[in-house]
């Protein structure tokens, strides 16, 4: 790799020792993918993946306290995936002694570090930075030194950024150094893709459900999506960015998708269109029976797989504020056609905490409550990643949340009649 | 005995008895359960990689052809560098994902005395030769024998 004068200087430790070991890091990761150089990072704001205090990862600390220690800190202010824990989510004794006496009892001192390190504010602990409340939302062409899956899919396919899908550390070390290596999804060759997939259904696809098979189809590779537009325009207005954001976030955990094109309506889609295909690219074509397949196809891995579900989670990734209002609305409508006033499995709609201040102003808020629904900001993933939950009959519209967890997949009108007492 | 010559991402020289698997490795659901409740055998707790699920991970020869998964897999390879859990080396069919080498890099550059050789681009017959049990030697050179 050939550094500049200015990173040689940093790697050779004329800038302190830490700071050499960070650089380190970087150069090294960038060889591993044979990158020629580094470039700068550009845009405002980092995202960090790692949000979550636990015991266990106590040299990710270690870690965290050596940059505090060595005054290595990035120009950048960041925000966070979100927080593990939220007392209004639903936990039994036990789940709350394992929560706070054994798992996470590292919070509270990591949040401190975060906020040392250039946390962007107390509440930026989100998935979904780029929300307009959230106020993390690179533009087009922008490096990014970001590593939370759905994030990147997200900045690199919706926005038009740059960044690798890179692991938890190298986030916040390529923003301290202010450089990433080139390689990949940063390179435009690295962006064209190697798939094109045919969208025939007939009907709109469930964007969690197409996202999944696209992911499991094509793993690392580049999708082009021809057909979608059909189903949900060629603006990238709000409710075509939820879509996307909840799309992607299946293809980046079902698969390890770091980017898609959407044939006429996402940025690089809309200027390049087909150029943006590869030569011999390979094709996948979709239509009902194929989304069928592929749902019919997740194992269940509860205990007993006709338990009755005590916990529904939706918004992984966090909802938007119009996915909260139309959830609203639907559940409200579902109520009433069952002859039912609140939900009958305790359900929770996780949203960042400042698209969740804003639904407060709305009069959709109390609604929803009243409808028996809970909002939180918590992870989801996190709230289940302990042995006890794996006993746990858990729903959930998210098929990242499936894939990491024992929780089952439901599409959102399945979810929507299952909580509302319209499936018996 | 076969030798495969392949990449160094982190040096080292280790002999170890090898654990394979032919799907993806998921660092996070592999490790993450016998990180957090003291497994000392580090039992794979990946229930989606019926090769590997159930089995020690501690000071073998782990082979595999990528990691997928969450992309904390990378701080949690390094979380099982920093407590002495890790594999006694990875060892890659293909070319290494950006999770697993962040994972193995941060380890060998922030860990004192860890001793993890990583070596890919071994090709698909290493994988297709190399069965559970088998013993494992790494060179420094990145050349892997196996019998």
């Amino acid at each position: 790799m050939i550094l500049t004068k200015e990173q040689q200087a940093i790697l050779d430790g004329e800038k302190g020792e830490t700071l050499a070991k960070v650089m380190k890091t970087i150069v090294m990761y960038g060889e591993a993918f044979e990158a020629e150089k580094l470039v700068p990072v550009t845009s405002k704001y980092n995202h960090l993946v790692t949000s979550f205090g636990l015991k266990v990862m106590a040299p990710v600390y270690d870690l965290m306290q050596q940059l505090l220690d060595a005054g290595v800190f990035s120009e950048q202010q960041f925000s966070v995936d979100p927080r593990p824990l939220d007392k209004n989510v639903p936990a039994n004794f036990l789940q709350n002694l394992v929560f706070n006496k054994f798992m996470y009892t590292k919070q509270d001192f990591y949040e401190k570090q975060l906020e040392k390190l250039g946390l962007m504010s107390k509440d930026a602990f989100t998935c979904t930075c780029y929300m307009d409340e959230m106020g993390n939302i690179p533009q087009k062409g922008d490096v990014l030194s970001w590593a939370e899956s759905s994030a990147v899919v997200y900045a690199n396919s919706v926005l038009g950024a740059r960044c690798n899908r890179n692991s938890g550390i190298i986030d916040i070390m390529g923003s301290i150094v202010g450089y990433v290596p080139y390689f990949g999804l940063l390179t435009d060759d690295g962006r064209r893709a190697t798939w094109v997939v045919k969208i025939q259904t007939t009907k709109k696809p469930e964007a969690q459900l197409l996202g999944s098979a696209i992911g499991m189809k094509v793993m690392e590779d580049v999708p082009y999506v021809v057909g979608l537009d059909k189903w949900i325009g060629t603006e990238l207005n709000d409710s075509a960015k939820a879509y996307l954001k909840d799309f992607g976030a299946a293809t980046a955990s079902n698969g390890a998708v770091g980017l898609y094109h959407i044939e006429n309506l996402t940025p690089e889609a809309v200027e390049m269109g087909e150029g943006l295909i590869t030569e011999g690219a390979k094709e996948y074509i979709i239509d009902d029976a194929e989304l069928e397949r592929v749902q019919k196809n997740y194992p269940v891995i509860w205990k007993n797989p006709d338990a009755k579900p005590k916990l529904c989670f939706v918004g992984c990734p966090h909802l938007s504020l119009q996915q909260l209002k139309d959830w609203t609305e639907s559940i409200e409508a579902e109520l009433t056609r069952n002859g039912n006033k609140k939900v009958v499995i305790p359900t929770v709609f996780t949203a960042a905490p400042k698209v969740l201040e804003a639904f407060e102003k709305t009069e959709y808020a109390a609604r929803l409550k009243n409808a028996g629904v809970i909002t939180s900001y918590i992870c989801p993933l996190m709230y289940m990643n302990n042995p006890l939950c794996k006993k746990m009959p858990v729903i959930t519209s998210s098929n990242k949340l499936r894939t990491y967890t024992s929780a089952r997949y439901y599409t959102d009108s399945e979810i929507l009649e299952i909580i509302t007492g319209g499936r018996k | 005995m076969k030798t495969f010559k392949g990449r160094v991402i982190t040096p080292g020289e280790v002999t170890a008895e090898a654990v394979v698997t032919t799907q993806g490795f998921n660092t996070l659901a592999s490790f993450q359960m016998a990180l957090q409740f003291g497994d000392k055998q580090v039992k794979c707790g990946d229930q989606n990689n019926s090769e590997l699920h159930g089995k020690p991970l501690i000071g073998k020869a782990l082979c595999l052809p990528q990691t997928i998964g969450s992309t904390t897999g990378g701080l949690v390879l390094y979380c099982a560098c920093s407590m002495g859990k890790n594999p006694a080396c990875m060892l890659f069919s293909g070319h290494i994902d950006s999770l697993a080498a962040a994972g193995a890099i941060i380890a060998d550059v922030w860990v004192d005395g860890v001793n993890m050789p990583v070596i890919d681009s071994l090709g698909d017959e290493f994988l297709a030769y190399v069965k559970d049990g088998m013993e494992i030697t790494v060179k420094a050179d990145g050349t892997v024998e196996v019998k």
